[in-house]
């Protein structure tokens, strides 16, 4: 079921949680919500499924006007943050819930329930708990079978509250592909809120990334990393390393440093947002840039090595972190408290005068040349 | 010898044998004068005159009046304040309203004031001389010095009780599974009985048996709106006063034995309700420990 959000704004006393903000979601679509903590992305879920009320504007569901629904007629499915299963009852009876509770016109009879759980059950891969209580389940078991819960009641639209927040790294991955599966599987409309930009990549069709109550961007994943909009999309969509520069002689001078201007950047001052795989690293300056920077830590992370740099003799804000490969770092042998020089390879111009960026090149092949030499 | 330095300086501060019996023996020694003695001399002073006097006492008429009102007065208290205890608590924990902080102290009052001045303020208010009194009194009601004015009181006195048991817990537990509920579809009625009810049953249990025994024990406010009518508006409380003034104190005993056993058997039924929930809890964090092997 499509749903439709407009103008959907809410305060909660002097606070301003959403802005006006209008949102249009397809049928069969996962959309992620993903946005520091008080961005108004769990506000937004909630006000979705009827639990909070909006100050203004309306939501459809489908040709369904809403807006003024109570949650218990929206019959939405609703993942909590902390599963909320009901500690006195068995998973079974969590599960058969929804069912339990239709008006005795609709609901179906007890065989039917019990049919109807154990499938579900089935699904989510735990018919063999269906006796235990939720107090003897792990985190990724209590998940599922809030996840067969919501979807007791067969809603057409799902809403997950950060899934998949207190669970570890490799459960999360695990049950993560799962839900994509089932997804696409049952053809129902999901919006899951979280603060975990690879997982609002790896999950979701569009990714909505909001900030201090407003959508910031919305965007396929691959767009929303190729083509981020603004600062703070930047900021909050991967380990960039910010280059405040001065334009003089054309070049982008802070202190002692500077970066040369690949052709086509503007002739402005401005900030410069550079990946942090997007460096060639040497032991010397290049004839594109000057930055010199000292080690203060080297981590290895899976395929590549990370390194915290702090500037010499030129001022960031922030620690640059720099992502190696393996094979890259072996020939350089760098150590703790060296020199070493960075050269951008791509970069994004923000104009001080800009909200939007400009994408830049710098001529590899110099840079290549120069590096070996 | 090298083995007691070990332990020694392993003792914190206060932790000295000397300290450490001192206290247990003084608190032992004060718990014994102070609450074991007299609890003792109840029950022998009620039987002084022997088993028989004892019995009989017990069955005079204005005893099991007092008794029969006593009991009334409980079974009517205790429902009022469970159903407004339970309003009350779920009112202050899941809704945002303005005054809710202040609510939340107000609540307190019975416990802080007096229960004579609680008594006096009813007096004032609904005697017959009082603001709501005069009006009753020209309808022909009247509520102080009769039973309803012992159970208003009453309930006054008492009604903390269930609320203060259930507000932290409900403060703990949160709202989310209510929600959860109510998302599912279900409706007040199934949201409260098979959700909320089931979470706060134990705690709610053990604010009805505090609210009871308070209720049953009440003296002070009870005796300023009574009026003292044996046989009419005495309660067992007020009826041992009186017993006693009467010179008839083997009788006041045995009427007193009655109110020391109901204590008894209220911090009987405390013992077993604690000890259900320590267990239940720990059956979970026992599945929990299995689970996680």
């Amino acid at each position: 079921m499509s749903i439709l959000i407009e103008n959907i704004s809410k305060h909660f006393g002097q606070f301003q949680a959403l802005s006006p903000l209008s949102l249009d979601i397809n049928e069969g679509e996962m959309i992620g919500l993903l946005g520091p903590s008080g961005s108004g992305k769990t506000t937004l879920l909630r006000i979705i499924a009827g639990l909070e009320g909006a100050d203004t504007g309306r939501i459809q569901f489908g040709d369904r006007d809403v807006t003024n629904l109570h949650v218990r007629d929206r019959r939405v499915g609703f993942v909590f943050q902390n599963y909320a299963l009901f500690r006195h009852m068995t998973v079974a009876d969590n599960v058969a819930f929804g069912l339990e509770v239709l008006p005795r016109k609709e609901r179906p009879s007890p065989t039917e329930i019990k049919n109807r759980v154990m499938h579900l059950l089935e699904m989510v891969q735990l018919e063999h708990l269906a006796s235990r209580f939720p107090s003897q389940l792990s985190g990724g078991q209590k998940q599922r079978i809030a996840l067969a819960r919501a979807l007791a009641t067969q809603p057409e639209v799902l809403l997950l509250d950060e899934p998949f927040g207190a669970l570890d790294a490799k459960v999360r991955k695990e049950l993560r592909r799962w839900l994509r599966g089932l997804h696409d599987e049952l053809g129902f409309t999901s919006v899951f809120v979280t603060h975990d930009q690879e997982e609002a990549l790896e999950l979701s069709d569009r990714v909505v990334v909001m900030s201090n109550g407003h959508i910031e961007q919305i965007d396929q994943p691959g767009a929303l990393y190729a083509s981020p909009n603004s600062r703070f999309v930047f900021d909050f969509l991967g380990n960039a390393n910010v280059f405040e520069g001065k334009l003089e002689n054309g070049k982008w001078q802070n202190l002692q440093a500077n970066i040369v201007l690949p052709n086509g950047a503007e002739q402005k001052d401005g900030q410069l947002y550079i990946r942090s795989h997007e460096f060639f690293v040497s032991k010397e300056a290049t004839a594109q840039a000057n930055l010199p920077l000292r080690v203060i830590a080297i981590n290895p992370i899976g395929a590549e090595v990370r390194l915290e740099l702090t500037p010499i003799d030129w001022h960031s804000n922030d620690v640059w972190e720099i992502d190696l490969p393996h094979k890259a770092f072996d020939k350089n042998c760098f150590e703790k408290g060296q020199t070493l020089y960075v050269t951008p390879k791509a970069g994004y111009f923000f104009a001080h005068d800009a909200q939007q960026p400009v994408l830049l090149n710098w001529e590899t092949e110099k840079v290549q040349v120069t590096e070996q030499a | 010898m090298s083995s007691s330095k070990h332990s020694s300086s392993q003792l914190r501060v206060g932790d000295s044998p000397l300290v450490k019996w001192l206290l247990i023996g003084l608190t032992l020694f004060l718990t014994a004068i102070l609450l074991v003695v007299p609890l003792i001399a109840i029950f022998q002073q009620a039987f002084v005159e022997g088993a028989a006097h004892y019995f009989n006492s017990l069955i005079e008429a204005d005893t099991l009046h007092a008794i029969g009102l006593t009991l009334v007065v409980a079974a009517l208290t205790v429902p009022i304040n469970l159903v407004f205890g339970v309003m009350l608590a779920w009112a202050v924990t899941r809704f945002e309203f303005p005054g809710r902080k202040i609510l939340m102290t107000l609540m307190d009052i019975p416990f802080a004031v007096s229960p004579v001045v609680a008594g006096l303020l009813y007096l004032l208010l609904y005697g017959n001389n009082g603001w709501i009194g005069s009006w009753l009194y020209d309808h022909d009601i009247q509520l102080m010095f009769a039973w309803p004015g012992i159970v208003m009181v009453t309930v006054f006195v008492t009604c903390p009780f269930v609320a203060r048991e259930l507000i932290p817990l409900m403060q703990q537990q949160g709202r989310e599974d209510e929600e959860a509920a109510v998302i599912l579809g279900a409706s007040g009625w199934q949201l409260f009985r098979r959700v909320t009810l089931p979470n706060i049953k134990w705690a709610l249990i053990y604010g009805v048996i505090l609210t009871n025994a308070r209720a049953v024990g009440e003296f002070g406010a009870v005796s300023v709106v009574s009026g003292n009518i044996r046989g009419e508006t005495n309660t067992l409380p007020l009826h041992v006063q009186l017993q006693y003034e009467d010179y008839q104190a083997a009788a006041a005993f045995a009427s007193a034995s009655l109110l020391a056993m109901i204590a008894l058997l209220t911090l009987l039924l405390k013992a077993f309700i604690e000890w259900r929930q320590e267990r239940s809890l720990k059956i979970e964090a026992e599945k929990e420990r299995q689970v996680t092997q």
